[in-house]
Parts: C-alpha cells; structure tokens; sequence
C-alpha cells in the first residue's frame, strides 16, 4: 500500500518529518517497504521544448531533435513515434541517472550521430507504465524549469506492507489513525457532504445474494461529464502507482486508496433493468476490464442485469458497462460483499484486484452511507450533474461485538504493564469504545476492526501502541542441575550415520523431495503426486533418495568431477508414511591414478556394500547377524547387487551397480553404485535403562589360534553360507571364520569355486592338543560338507 | 712370555684389518675356533703345574677375553657400517603423495539444525517432527487459518490431488514448520517447549525462494509464559547461535494467523567495510529473521487445552537463511544442488560436531 505524504496530511495534522513518520509505522505493526522522494531522483530532468526534428540519415526509425532545455539547442537522438517539433517534454542531460532504465546517461553515437541527453517516456523516470512515446507536457510549461519541481512531484511517497488483518490500513485514513493512536499527530474530522438527491433513483437495486453480498448501496447520477481527473488527483494516483483512466474510475480509485472503500460505477445507457446482486449461473461468462472472460460458477457472486453479468462482485468490473468518455448518467455501487466468498471466488478465478484485496480482508460495514455521499460528491464536483436519491438493499453485517477484558492481561500475555487509564486512552483513539466494568472493562471495537475479537487481540493493540521495545526479557524458569538430553532415539540414528558417512568420505547433499515423473518411475512410482507442481521436474515425491542423489552426480560429472561420493539423509515418501532413509552414491574414481598404485580404479559393487555396513553400523544394527540376501529392487544390476536383512522380511539395506538400462535413462556416468539404508527398518533399541556398565569382560589368558581350509564350494552357495556353516560348527570354539582367497580355474572343478577360510579357535581352559584341534577340524569339514563342500587336496 | 703379548698384538691387528663379516669370522675361528691359537693356549693350561696355571692362567684368559672383547666391537662397528649403507641405499622421496583419505562433509543445513538442537536443549527444549504430507487442518484450520483466508492463498501451498484426502482433509505439503505446533500440543501434556526443524515448501522459485527450504519452529506452552520470556528466548538463542554478546533485536508487531499478538523480529547488523555482519551494540540496519508471537488462544482451544490456563509463544525461522547469514552463502538455490565443490567448501567436517563446552560453532 503506497501513499504521499500530502495524501496523508489531509487525515493527519501532524508536523513529523518523513523519517519519524516512517519509525513510528513500522513500531506499529505498518511495516515500511520504502520511504521515496521521486522529485530527488529526478532533480536533473528539466523541461524542454524540441525546436527540430528531422530524419536520422541512418536509421527509419530515429529522429534528430534538437532541443532546448533552457540553456540553447542540444541535438539528441529519439526514438518516440510521438517526438516532433513544438513538443514540450522532459529532457536529461548527460550525467542524469535514469531510473527506468538504471543507466547513467553520457555523450553517445547513436548510428553514427551524436546524441547529447534524452527526451523522457513516463516509465524511463518510473512516473507509470507508458512507454508508447515521450512524456508530453502543455505548451506554457517553463523551459528550463526542473520537471519533478513544476510537476509538483516533491512528495515523500510510503510504501507500506498491510498485513491480511489490517483492511482498515489499505485506506490513507486508516493508516493516519493508527499514525495518531501512536502518537505522531492528530486525525482530522471527516467531513461527509450532503448530497442534494434531485430525483427517484429510475433503477431497480436488488440483493438475491444476501449471504455474498449483504447490502448494496447505490444511486444514479445524471448528466454528468467525464474527461481528465484534476492534475492533483492524478499527482496522487500515479505517485502510488495507479494510472489515471478517466475522471469517474480515477475518483472511484481515489476514494478506494484514500478510505479503503472499493466502489463501481456503471454507464447506465448500458445496464438494461433492474440491477441485482446474485448468485452466478453455472457456465456464465463474463468479459471483465482486464480484457479477459471468465468462467463462472453458482459459488461466485455478481452483479448483473436483466440481460448479462456486469461485474465479479467485489473483485473486477465488466468490460462492456463501465464508463466511457461519452459517458452521461452513471449507476454508482458501493456494496457490502463477504470476505469469504470474495477470497474463494477470486482463489478461484485466479482474478486479483485492489478491490479484492480489501473486500476478501473485509471493508467496514458501516461506511456504506459515507462512502457513497464522498464518492457521489467528488463526482458531482468534477463531474457535474445531479445525484437521484441513495437505493439501500439489504443491510451490511456490522458486528456487535463486546470484549470483557482484564486490563492485568497486557502484563500477563504481552509482558509489559501498562496503567489502565494508559490502555484505554489508546484504545479509544483508535476508535474502541471502552466501559469500565469493576476492575475489567468491556472493550467494543470499531467497525472497520473485523480482526479483533478476544482478549488476545486487545492485547495486541496495546502492545504495538507502547511498543515492543517496552517488553523486557524474563528468562525462562530452569531446571536445577546439568540439561538434560532431548535428542531421541531416532535423531541420535540420524546424526550418527550423517557423521558416519561424512567421515568416510562421502558428502551430505540435500536434494529435492519431488522429482519428476519419469524419475519416480524408474524407481518404483511415487505415491503422491502434486496438483500444482511448479514445473514437471518437481511433480512426484520421492520414492527413493536415489534419484535426486544420482542427478546431483551427473551434474558433478558434467562439471568435470573425477570422484563422486554423494549421500543424504532424508524421507522416502510411501503411500503410507515417510520414511526415514540414507542413500549414497558412488561413481567416478575410486582412488585416483598415482605413481604408487597405478591407473585410476573404480567403485564396484563391494564398496557400495562397505559403506552399506558401516552405516547399519553407525545406526546400531546388528552388525554381525545381518544375512546377505538378493531381490535388490529393480533399480540395481541383478547380478552385483543385494539386500541386507535382519530376517527374511527386514530389510534394512540395498545396494549394489545401478541397472545399466537405467543409467542409460537417468544419462548416468557408467560405473555407478549406490545403495539405500531404511532407518524405519532398524530394530528399536531396548531402553538401556540407568546404568551405563558395559557387560563384564576379562581377555582370555589363552591366545587365540588360526586355522586355514580351503573347500570346493559349488556355485550356487555364497560364500556367506559357508562361513556361517563354519561359525556354526562349533560355536563355543570357533569365533571368527573369514574368507580370505578365491580360485576358480586349474584344477577346480567345473560349476565349483575353491574358498579358502581362516577360521580362529579360541581356547578356554587349557591349550588344544591335537586331537582337540583335529576334533575342531573334522567339524568344520562336516559342517561344509552338508553345503556340498569338499575339503580341497 | 712374550709370546702371548705377541699373539695379543697381531690377532688384536688381525681383528682391526678385516673388512668384513666373513673376513672377521675368520680371525674369530682362527683365535677362538677349537683349532684356533687362542684355544690351543687354553688347553697347554690343563699339563701345567699349579704355580705354572696361577701365573699363565690369568695371561691366557686375559688374551681370550681382549681378543672376544675386540671382535666383539669389529663385529658391531661393521654392522653398523653395512646397516648404514643399506639405509643409505634405501632413501625414498617422502615429498611424494600419500595416499588420499577422501574428506567428506556435514550439509550447512544438517549442521545448522545441530547447532540449534544443542542450543535450545540447554534452555530445555526437546526436538520434535512432524510429516510433511500434511492434512490442511493442521496446517491450516487448526492455526486459525480458515478455508477462505488471504493467509492461505499467501502461502501458494503444493496440493496432491483430491483422491489422496484423507477424513475429508485436503492433503499438501506443508507451507511451515507450524503444523508440529498442533501435534505436540495434541499428543503431549503441557508444560511444552520443542523446537521442529525440517523441511518446508512453497510454490515460488527465485534467487531467494526456492520451492523447498528448511524452516525451524519453537514452541513454548506453560502457565504465565509472556512476550517477555519470548523476547529472552530469542535473544538468548540468536546471541548462542551468532556467538556474539552484542546481538540487539528489534521486535515490530505484525501479523500471523496463530499468535496473538504477533511480532516480527529483525536482528541488528553493522557494516563493516560494506559487508553486513550480525550484531553490534549500535545497528547500522535491521534484518528480519523470523516470524513469532503468543499461542493464539484458538489455536490452544483447537488442540484441546484450556487457553485460560495454558499459554506461550511460538517463532518460526528459516534454517536456510540462518546458515547463509552465519556462514555467509549468499545463493540459496546452491543449497539444493548437492555441487561438492560447494559442499566442500560451505560443509562441515564429520567432527565438528556442535557442543556447549567446544561452542556450536564449527
């Protein structure tokens, strides 16, 4: 919401300075967005009369002007269609900054001709949008005289933000208010005219929509004249950024910025009957001032006519009844409309408005009266004309609201003790009426204050009055003693792994939780996906972390990365819940090429199930009792991939080489490996309860031996089958079983694979003797053999 | 006897000239080898008379011992000699490259929310989650953000299709962290206090906006809990988090649908060499950082709890832009894109974990 300062004069008598006024908005809730003087910044543009144009020599489009700015001819290069000899205008001379176009202006060549400054279109000094041609000024206006002087341009213009409660702050007079409940002056009367009612009004008015549009005010006047809005109204318009159309809308625009109060005037010789506020038709349509139609729907309000829809209640007027030039008798509407209905109806129609914006945060219902006797007197004075008598349908719902409050409440909720006496005189100047009821009082607010309605709010009001900075700091209470812990169970998982990870090498990435269709489907399909995505590349929530992590990889390949080693800890997005998930990915160089090992080295598939391990470790799994199992999903090479399972339903990890015919989807680096750690998959950790004693421990006396077998082991059987054979020989004796070599070829059989194991034997009481080592021995062999495995000669 | 002193000079000569190992193992067995001159020596003592022996018996052993003693030492000076030598050939160049140990990295957001975490578990407050397919009731209705107010459309929240409603309610992916407000306050018993970080989302993408950004809530809920304990707790918490003492905040009364009444809260800065840093007794300017206010007694009523007796504040604050004003990134989208040359230069070591007695700070 922008407004000048001498806009602002005219509610507030006040005598603080732009700065001062600017401290005190924002101290009050009326954040400032700017603060601008638009006659500083164009100080160095001074009027001038263009003496000459003739052709440029080079270009069909270019005119050489020679232009007088007070100080003799100045030959510059335009472009303006509209550029001519005679024309007043706005001139900058080298060295002016032009804001509309954020360049400083110099001496230029402009195809071969020297070009000493420019001739000015309105939107290159940001003074509107018009940029058809350059700023055309009266004939009498003073060559030489600086522009933003003459065009009386030196006022402060405040741009402030209105939070959605504040309706009565999308209004000059509100915001002087405000500005005078703080402090900063004193709000001047408002003087509401009486306009003379020369005849019956000659239409119909009605509300068939009394839930959408309460109350309907209007009244036709006659014979009025419609041109240019007075040079100081359209000074104001444009200074806040409104473009002046013709005397009639810019009034009903003027009286919208300068009391909040939207309004609407139709030409009459185009409404046909009785003029009605109603429900839309399914299917109606309607052209509305933007130049669009739009569709609507029985939830949507308008106003129509006998014949056809003339406005989106509250939110647009239509394009085939609003005043002309030619315009003479006028249909005014100033309406009551539901806030609700005008926020789903414009949510609907994706249509905003300055009239929507302060109808969807609710006008005041009792400025019906007032606003139309201003509206209809600005018109009948710039205008001409006469005024029929005021038609009043239906009755806008003006709350009777009546607050018990405990004055007490500004300390005990605001924090900052505030003398009765203190707090009702600042609610009365913001326009509550205040009752004393025993120690309490009964606050009733004002009818432009839709948003106050409990304790909580009067509060508020107080508060922002006396300011924030008078609420001292109070500590919270603190328990005796050292903090305690707060983490839980499932964060400690989280930080562990993230921290595991990152000290093995691997970067934390955070990539998107949506992902595009295509992505999601090569890993499974997404359960969820968005109505309104910002663009198809994020549209389905993930379904895997691996998709985002693996585009992160390309991108890292694309920009020349040699070792990518990439995770993230995030939520997996399942039709039922969102899961907590590590993903990682692996691709480019493992180690490097080096003088000590030679040429560079991948990943495979073993390093991908390294880090899966040691993040089930980090995160507290079981280690140990993790069986390696296939049926990875889809996404992986079904040879060179694998689950870890607690079980054989848990899961709780994949990985492996990414499936070829993906990688060549998903435009991958070749070589990828990844692997996917479900934390919701982790057993719970049982409640360790208040000891912290590990269990008892002693090194056994006795050392540890090793024993080496090498089986043939036929294929079909994994390795890890054997060497849990192995452990389960003998489990009192036997506490470790580690492949440590690998053969096929010479002298393996066909279909067969020749593993060696080191198995370690822990002695207990006594040393083993041979024939308890042998004992050990004839186990192993045993327990192998039942896996198909023969002791190799 | 001057034949023992002669035997004595020439073996301890012998023992100095030999060059090597072999060459001294063969004066040791020609001295000391069971046909060696010394050993010869050794044995004339058994046919000696016993004045003979108590005069020749020291001489003797005394040469075997010079002549051990000696070879002794040869033996040990040329194995130093010949160890030497090997080391000498043995010389690497150590300016090589070791092997490279890969460094990875903590994400800025990751180490932020630690930071914050070990922070406000210091005043107490545990950290709480939340979904983020969320229902719009407990992003919307239930904050006092009804169907048709301005807020919502402000928020242009991501919506999943109608067929996904879940008990009449319209799910979406929450707009802010505030929803875990309604959660913990409708499954846990006051006195609360939580904070819950996590990731947020809206649909607006620009140099400051991106369509999914981290957000942290605090939530405080007690009896007799005021704007002044909220004012302490952010100072408190922005003075831990930018380790500067002279932090000053300015509170400005605004507007959000869920507290009552609503501050905004800028954090001072000072310019240094055109550089915006946080802090400084006398602020240069203000910046906004987050949003706060008082439980809005229709948001207590709707978790079920009784507005008269339970009150507090609540504040929300984007983790994303904590980091960059901390640490000093100034594009947002980098944050998301998962570059390591970024990640290796804005993340954090796998140890610099956050804690009270080493600072939160890396």
């Amino acid at each position: 919401m922008k407004f000048t300062l001498s806009w602002l004069k005219d509610h507030l008598d006040t005598d603080a300075s732009p700065e001062a006024i600017a401290e005190t908005l924002t101290r009050i809730g009326l954040e400032v967005e700017g603060v601008e003087n638009p006659a500083e910044a164009l100080k160095p543009f001074r009027i001038a009369r263009v003496l000459t144009a003739a052709p440029h020599p080079q270009a069909d489009k270019l005119q050489l002007l020679s232009v007088d700015a007070g100080s003799g001819p100045q030959q510059v290069v335009c472009g303006a269609p509209n550029a001519r000899a005679g024309l007043v205008g706005v001139f900058g001379a080298p060295g002016a900054y032009v804001p509309g176009l954020d360049v400083t202006l110099k001496v230029a060549s402009i195809r071969g001709v020297e070009s000493r400054g420019m001739m000015c279109s309105s939107r290159e000094l940001e003074l509107g949008d018009d940029h058809s041609g350059i700023i055309e000024l009266p004939e009498d206006a003073p060559i030489g005289a600086v522009y933003a002087e003459w065009a009386k341009l030196d006022d402060v213009v405040f741009d402030i933000s209105v939070t959605p409660n504040r309706q009565d702050c999308m209004g000059v007079r509100g915001i002087a208010r405000d500005l005078a409940a703080a402090g900063i002056g004193t709000l001047k009367p408002i003087a509401v005219p009486t306009v003379p009612a020369a005849f019956p009004c000659p239409v119909e008015i009605r509300t068939e929509d009394p839930e959408g549009c309460p109350a309907f005010h209007g009244r036709v006047i006659r014979g009025v004249r419609n041109g240019s809005s007075p040079d100081w109204m359209q000074r104001r318009l444009k200074a806040v950024g409104q473009r002046p159309i013709s005397t009639i809308v810019d009034i009903t625009n003027y009286l919208m910025i300068d009391q909040g109060r939207p309004s609407h005037a139709y030409d009459l010789a185009k409404l046909h009957g009785a003029v009605v506020a109603r429900r839309a038709r399914s299917g109606e349509t309607v052209e509305v001032l933007n130049g669009r139609s739009y569709t609507l729907t029985p939830d949507m309000t308008v106003i129509a006519d006998d014949v056809e829809v003339h406005d989106v209640a509250g939110i647009m007027g239509g394009a085939h009844s609003g005043v002309e030039d030619g315009t003479t008798d006028l249909l005014l509407e100033v309406a009551f409309f539901d806030p609700e209905r005008i926020a789903r109806t414009g949510q609907a129609l994706g249509l905003t408005s300055d009239a929507r914006s302060r109808f969807e945060r609710g006008v005041d219902p009792a400025f019906l009266e007032d606003g139309l006797a201003l509206l209809s007197a600005l018109i009948l004075e710039h205008c001409g004309g006469t005024a029929s008598e005021v038609v009043r349908a239906g009755d806008a719902p003006v709350p009777q609201k009546r607050i018990s409050y405990d004055p007490a409440l500004a300390a005990r909720l605001g924090g900052v003790s505030v003398p009765t006496d203190e707090q009702r005189a600042i609610l009365e100047r913001l326009g509550f009426a205040v009752e004393p009821d025993g120690e309490r009082l009964t606050v009733i607010p004002p009818s432009w204050r839709r948003d106050v309605d409990g304790a909580a709010d009067i509060v508020e009001e107080v508060v922002r009055m006396v300011g924030l900075d008078a609420v001292q700091s109070v500590p919270l209470t603190r328990d005796p003693g050292v903090a305690k812990p707060t983490a839980t169970a499932e964060q400690l998982v989280e930080r562990r792994v993230r921290r595991a990870a990152a000290a093995r090498g691997l970067h934390e990435a955070v990539t998107w939780s949506f992902l595009s269709e295509a992505e999601a489907d090569a890993f499974g399909g997404g359960a969820w996906t968005l109505a309104n995505p910002i663009s198809e590349d994020l549209k389905v929530m993930r379904p895997s972390l691996l998709p985002g992590l693996l585009s992160a990889a390309r991108r890292n390949a694309d920009r020349g990365a040699a070792q990518i080693r990439l995770f993230e800890v995030g939520r997996r997005y399942l039709a039922d819940a969102e899961r907590p998930t590590v993903g990682f990915v692996l691709g480019g160089d493992r180690t490097s090429r080096s003088w000590a090992t030679g040429k560079a080295q991948g990943f495979d598939a073993f390093d991908a199930k390294a880090e899966a391990i040691a993040l089930l470790g980090a995160a507290g799994a079981p280690v140990e009792n993790l069986q390696l199992m296939g049926e990875a999903s889809a996404s992986y090479h079904p040879g060179r991939s694998a689950t870890l399972r607690l079980g054989p339903k848990t899961i709780l990890a994949e990985f492996g080489v990414l499936h070829p015919a993906l990688a060549k989807t998903l435009d991958l680096p070749a070589d990828m490996v990844a692997g996917e750690v479900f934390l919701d998959a982790l057993p719970g950790r049982r409640d360790r309860g208040p000891s912290r004693t590990k269990p008892t421990f002693a090194p056994p006396a006795l050392q540890a031996v090793t024993r080496d077998f090498a089986f043939l082991l036929p294929d079909g059987i994994s390795a890890d089958q054997l060497v849990r054979a192995i452990k389960g020989a003998d489990k009192a004796l036997i506490t470790g079983a580690r492949v440590f070599d690998l053969f096929t070829g010479h002298g393996v059989p066909k279909d067969h694979r020749s593993v060696a194991v080191e198995v370690t034997l822990q002695p207990s009481e006594r040393s083993f003797d041979e024939a308890a080592l042998a004992g050990v021995s004839d186990k192993v062999v045993a327990a192998a053999g039942k896996l198909g495995a023969t002791l190799r000669g | 006897m001057a034949e023992i002193d002669d035997l004595h000079d020439s073996l301890i000569a012998a023992v100095a000239d030999a060059a090597d190992l072999p060459a001294l193992e063969g004066v040791r067995v020609g001295a000391l080898g069971k046909q060696g001159s010394v050993s010869a020596l050794l044995k004339t003592l058994g046919g000696m008379t016993p004045e003979q022996r108590q005069t020749e018996g020291p001489r003797i052993n005394g040469l075997r011992e010079a002549v051990s003693a000696a070879i002794a030492a040869r033996k040990a000076a040329l194995e130093q000699a010949a160890l030497d030598q090997r080391l000498a050939s043995e010389r690497i160049d150590l300016s090589l490259p070791a092997p490279d140990a890969p460094a990875g990295s903590v994400h800025p957001v990751s180490q932020v929310m630690d930071e914050l975490a070990e922070i406000f578990a210091d005043l107490g407050f545990s950290v709480a989650t939340g979904p983020e397919i969320e229902d719009d009731w407990h992003n919307f209705t239930a904050l006092n953000i009804p169907e048709s107010h301005p807020a919502r459309a402000m928020h242009d929240t991501f919506y999943f299709g109608d067929d996904t409603a879940r008990d009449g309610r319209r799910m979406l992916l929450r707009t802010h962290t505030s929803p875990v407000q309604i959660r913990t306050m409708t499954s846990k018993a006051p006195p609360i206090r939580i904070i819950a970080p996590g990731r947020t989302y809206r649909s607006d993408s620009d140099a400051t906006h991106t369509p999914m950004f981290h957000q942290v809530e605090g939530l405080v809920i007690d009896r007799g809990i005021h704007m002044g304990h909220l004012k302490w707790t952010l100072e408190t918490f922005v003075r831990a988090f930018f380790e500067r003492d002279d932090i000053v905040l300015r509170m400005r009364p605004s507007y959000f649908p869920f507290t009552e009444p609503s501050a905004e809260v800028d954090v001072g800065y000072t310019l240094d060499k055109g550089r915006r840093v946080i802090g400084g007794a006398m602020p240069d300017g203000w910046m906004e950082i987050l949003g706060s206010g008082m439980v809005h007694p229709k948001v207590i009523a709707a978790c079920g709890l009784d507005p008269d007796e339970w009150q507090g504040f609540a504040f929300g604050c984007g983790i994303d832009r904590l980091a960059m004003l901390k640490y000093g990134m100034d594009d947002l989208r980098a944050f998301f894109d998962g570059d390591l040359r970024w990640l290796r230069h804005y993340g954090f070591a796998a140890l610099d974990v956050p804690t009270l007695s080493g600072g939160v700070s890396a």
